[in-house]
């Protein structure tokens, strides 16, 4: 039960936020509660069963409650196709709490997207300021990242195309992420298994029969692949530390841009990305947002926000690490590429909770 | 009130759990014919014996209607979120061994860790336009493995039985199932990953931490501690 004065507080701040938004320019949009699950587990695996509310349809098979907007959103905008576009929508959203009981299972989300556009350092400037002013009364820390700058860094690494597809494919997975730079980098030694299938004369000799979808030609590449990547040298210890050095950049934003330019450097693949930070905090800064005390961390976002693949952002209440970021989000691009089927949008936005809002604002 | 136990209703788990308690003094029994399911306990006062379905055992330990329940760890993992802060394993029975793997076609020769099975579902995937299917009935133990594992591109499709038998009939690519000797998936063609362990699973006595322990229950398990010497 949820006390009928909290709910509509919630709701008259979730329609002032609203309001806000219009004002800024965008159309009020809607979404179904009920989702087809398909589209969400094919985006996002397994992980979302545990994240999401499974219902089912006997003519639609398989429904998710909407854990967020952002795919029906994005879906939505790929139809009409305006450019640029910008949306806003207000309602519950639904998490399936494994773990801790006292996290809410059902909220509001009150969010801001843009769509298009040419400059897309203005366009994360903008959606950054206006959900900061949003919440303007309120004291949060402003923290963001940019996994971006990574990615560019492994499509730098002096090394095969498929070890950077390994490592691109795990950039949100960041143990696998590691333990396959190790592997590359030939620290962990290779397990007597795969030793003994890459000297085997016939690695199909104890075989036994081949059964399901994948083909024994299909394993075969893969012998092929495992052999070329044996003989290919490892990537370099510097190389290594760089990349290390680089995810773990933690600071105010404009110590943290000093610190990027002087990893540029050694990692000249991330130039034009941390051109694109410095013209994303000069446009923040121009928009009236205090840059000097915005914290930058390199791996922000890195295990939650899968798609997630430029510029990413929350507000967090100071002192209070048992409560989730009252704001978050980020640049999305790689969403539109998997949802267009072959077309691709910019796409930036972010979300306000307002039951969160409220409590830190000391409402009833 | 009197403290409830809750046991395995049927088959070699109920034999087992029966001498386990009869070796240690407490005697359960059935007591009326072999198609009801009344039962008692002797040799300590106050103990109410209550046969169930082992599957049903983790949710009536979860919910507080037994204070003891025999089950299988697996059961509990998989059923009971959060379930160490809702039971408390007493004591490991010995008996009802089984460890939940990851098994692959034995021809898949270039697949012998998490991480090649991983790699080989983002090849699949890519290939078959979906992602690998691994067939299995323990939903969440799996997910969370596979997740701490950082296995990606893969899904769980449902098997309630015949699991091994799902890679053969191409409805999935591997499976994750219950095996005590290997045996029946090595008969399918079917081989564990050397990092496939999920879960080692026995059948256990646990306690609930939310059934109402008033004087009375907790008097009668002061009592039950020292015949089964827990």
């Amino acid at each position: 039960m949820i006390a009928s004065d909290v709910r509509a507080h919630a709701r008259a701040e979730a329609e002032r936020l609203t309001r806000l938004f219009m004002e800024a320019g965008a159309l009020p949009v809607e979404a179904a509660i009920l989702q087809p699950a398909e589209t969400l587990l094919d985006l996002y695996g397994e992980d979302i069963r545990a994240r999401a509310y499974v219902t089912s349809d006997p003519l639609r098979g398989e429904m998710m409650l909407r854990p967020d907007f952002t795919v029906p959103v994005v879906q939505m905008h790929m139809e009409s196709g305006a450019d640029p576009a910008r949306y806003t929508y207000a309602g519950e959203v639904f998490r399936r709490q494994e773990t801790d009981a006292e996290r809410p299972w059902e909220f509001l989300q009150v969010g801001y997207e843009l769509f298009g556009g040419t400059r897309p350092h203005e366009a994360d400037a903008e959606v950054f300021a206006i959900l900061q002013s949003a919440v303007g009364n309120l004291t949060l820390r402003a923290a963001m990242g940019d996994i971006g700058i990574l990615v560019a860094a492994v499509k730098g690494l002096k090394t095969t195309a498929a070890r950077k597809a390994a490592l691109l494919r795990h950039i949100w997975r960041p143990r696998r992420f590691r333990a396959l730079m190790e592997r590359y980098a030939g620290r962990t030694p290779v397990p007597a298994t795969r030793k003994a299938l890459l000297a085997a004369a016939d690695p199909f000799a104890d075989a036994g029969p081949e059964i399901g979808l994948r083909t024994r030609a299909d394993v075969g590449a893969r012998i092929a692949a495992l052999r070329e990547d044996a003989n290919s040298p490892p990537i370099s210890g510097e190389e290594v530390a760089l990349i290390e050095s680089l995810a773990s950049v933690r600071e105010d934003a404009p110590y943290a841009l000093s610190a990027l330019r002087d990893l540029c450097v050694d990692l000249p693949a991330i130039r034009p990305a941390v051109a694109r930070l410095s013209d994303r905090l000069d446009a923040m800064a121009a928009r009236g947002v205090t840059v000097e005390t915005l914290e930058f961390e390199a791996s922000f976002g890195r295990t939650t926000l899968e798609y997630y693949d430029g510029f990413v952002f929350g507000l967090y209440a100071p002192g209070r690490p048992d409560l989730p970021p009252v704001v978050t989000g980020g640049r999305y691009d790689a969403l539109t590429r998997v949802l267009g089927r072959g077309r691709e949008v910019p796409a930036v936005g972010g979300v306000i909770r307002p039951e969160l809002v409220l409590r830190l604002r000391g409402a009833p | 009130m009197s403290l409830r136990l809750g046991v395995p209703s049927k088959g070699r788990l109920m034999e087992k759990t029966f001498e386990w308690f009869g070796a240690r003094g407490l005697r359960l029994r059935r007591a009326g014919s072999e198609r009801d399911y009344a039962a008692v306990a002797e040799g300590v006062d106050g103990v109410e014996l209550v046969l169930l379905s082992a599957g049903e055992i983790p949710a009536e330990l979860a919910s507080g209607r037994l204070h003891l329940g025999v089950t299988g760890s697996d059961l509990v993992r998989e059923h009971v979120p959060l379930w160490d802060m809702k039971l408390r394993p007493l004591a490991e029975l010995g008996f009802g061994n089984a460890d939940l793997v990851i098994a692959v076609p034995q021809f898949w020769v270039d697949v012998d860790t998490l991480a090649d099975l991983d790699a080989v579902a983002a090849a699949f995937r890519r290939r078959h336009g979906f992602r690998l299917r691994i067939a299995t009935k323990y939903h969440r133990l799996v997910r969370e493995y596979l997740q701490a594992s950082g296995v990606a591109d893969y899904q769980l499709v449902d098997s309630q039985g015949a699991t091994e038998g799902t890679v053969k009939n191409e409805t999935a690519e591997a499976v994750a199932d219950i095996t005590s000797t290997g045996d029946t998936l090595r008969a399918n063609g079917l081989r564990i990953l050397s990092d496939g362990l999920i879960h080692s699973s026995q059948a256990t006595l646990f306690k609930s931490r939310t059934a109402a322990w008033g004087d009375r229950e907790r008097a009668v398990m002061r009592q039950l501690e020292d015949v089964l010497a827990l």
